[in-house]
């Protein structure tokens, strides 16, 4: 038996002043944290996936398309991923209400089905009735689980999270986690959660990507990974993070 | 007492308005959001006819508009008439020297917009165009609000370029503020009076109007 490749195979060479970004690594279904200090590139990374950076070189394939090949000039726009990303301070449009946000990326869709749509969602992040809410009165933790909501509508191959709970304290934090896991199990969809704490990447991520100064220093399976990091430069970044 | 050139004069700037909208918007937005190579050289050209004497900026329009300018003579070619002298050509005077305080106003209203947001609108499937009419110009729009208002009372005020292309065609080309320059001219003083007065008040009733809605919400 052949094993199907990765659902997501990243390759990336690039240059912003004088950081260097040159990391490879694969994906699967689940959860895989992308774990390094800030400064490392880890929202960099994800802004390459999600298309809103341009590499110089490398190569991105998503279930089996490509969606970046420098070496082929193939770039797509973001709107032609299909890669959903939640930002560090969520984003919410602030000129619209919940159910606007939510139903934002289903543009297409015709009107009953939008609405049907948000309801199913905001039942999901568990906000079920916030439909004519202002983004403005949600608390910290309401407002991530809308910006979930929001990217998960129009159904992702792959969904982004950057530090989705940096902004909260951590009694919300680890009710969250829970959240979030639960999502990824009803809804199947792949993500890759940009973090630098390991209580998030124990809790959450079943693979690992190591990132320091803009390479990959490690990556396994979390479990694997945290047991015995492989190299000094790994071991080193774990143990900064334990104490971070 | 003739009020035709209030009425014109209104008529005038709210075209010479839409247009600058129509024009000035997609322009402002380029400016605040793409990079534009020698943007130094086409914000001072941009906001030139705000600084010009309006009897040089009327000169340069009548080259361009006039029966011997290459938009005077296209215009006569497809059948259109004599662009100078007519009210489209008062339009065109107060959309050229009004158009640069809606650029101005909405760039910045632009700018202030967190990028963010679009960067989300995109990962979210949505196309540019959508974009700039669901995030953007809502997000700016209090910028765009004071654009109109400035481009609208400058309009209204236009009167050195109006006279150099529009002329002074009782009926037809006086708009409130030439009229108000020949009744003084003529003696009449009443008239100027009662020009002046209506012209400020309504301006200024249209003004305060902007700004009432300006103030209805924020965020």
């Amino acid at each position: 038996m052949v094993a199907s490749p990765p659902a997501l195979q990243v390759r990336l060479e690039d240059r912003l002043g004088a950081f260097h970004l040159s990391a490879a690594f694969a994906s699967d279904e689940g959860i895989t944290g992308l774990f390094g200090p800030s400064g490392a590139g880890k929202s960099q990374i994800l802004r390459h996936l999600a298309g809103l950076a341009h590499a110089r070189a490398g190569r991105i394939v998503l279930k089996g398309r490509t969606l970046f090949d420098g070496a082929a000039e193939i770039h797509l726009a973001p709107r032609e991923r299909r890669v959903g990303l939640v930002f560090q301070e969520y984003a919410l449009f602030p000129h619209l209400d919940v159910a606007g946000n939510v139903a934002y990326g289903l543009a297409g869709w015709d009107r009953k089905e939008r609405r049907r749509r948000v309801g199913e969602l905001l039942e999901m992040v568990e906000l079920a009735g916030y439909e004519n809410r202002q983004p403005t009165s949600l608390s910290g933790g309401e407002r991530q689980r809308i910006a979930l909501a929001r990217a998960l509508a129009p159904g992702p191959d792959l969904l982004l999270l950057d530090e989705p709970f940096a902004a909260l304290d951590f009694r919300v934090r680890r009710e969250l986690r829970g959240a979030l896991k639960r999502l990824q199990e009803e809804t199947q969809t792949p993500m890759i959660l940009v973090t630098h704490s390991l209580a998030d990447v124990r809790a959450l991520a079943s693979r690992l990507i190591l990132l320091d100064g803009g390479r990959v220093v490690g990556s396994g399976s979390t479990d694997a990974l945290l047991a015995d990091p492989g190299s000094p430069e790994a071991a080193l970044l774990l143990e900064a993070g334990e104490l971070g | 007492m003739e009020f035709h050139p209030l009425l014109l004069s209104f008529q005038v700037a709210l075209w010479a308005t839409l247009l600058a909208l129509l024009l000035g918007l997609p322009i402002a937005w380029i400016l605040a959001r793409r990079s534009v190579p020698a943007r130094d050289l086409w914000t001072v050209f941009i906001l030139l006819p705000m600084v010009l004497p309006p009897t040089v900026l009327g000169y340069y329009l009548l080259l361009v508009i006039g029966r011997g300018g290459p938009v005077g003579q296209l215009w006569e070619a497809l059948g259109l008439g004599r662009l100078v002298f007519t009210p489209t050509a008062a339009v065109i005077a107060a959309f050229v020297a009004s158009v640069p305080f809606l650029i101005r106003s909405a760039q910045a209203g632009f700018e202030q917009v967190d990028a963010t947001y679009e960067e989300a609108a995109r990962t979210l499937g949505r196309s540019e165009w959508a974009i700039a009419f669901t995030v953007t110009i809502p997000l700016a729009w209090r910028g765009i609000l004071a654009g109109v208002a400035l481009t609208f009372a400058r309009a209204v005020g236009e009167f050195g370029a109006t006279v150099m292309v529009a002329g002074n065609v009782p009926g037809r080309t006086r708009t409130g503020s030439v009229a108000i320059y020949d009744a003084v001219q003529a003696g009449r003083m009443e008239d100027a009076n009662v020009l002046a007065l209506l012209l400020t008040l309504t301006t200024a009733g249209a003004l305060y109007l902007l700004t009432q809605i300006g103030r209805s919400r924020t965020w």
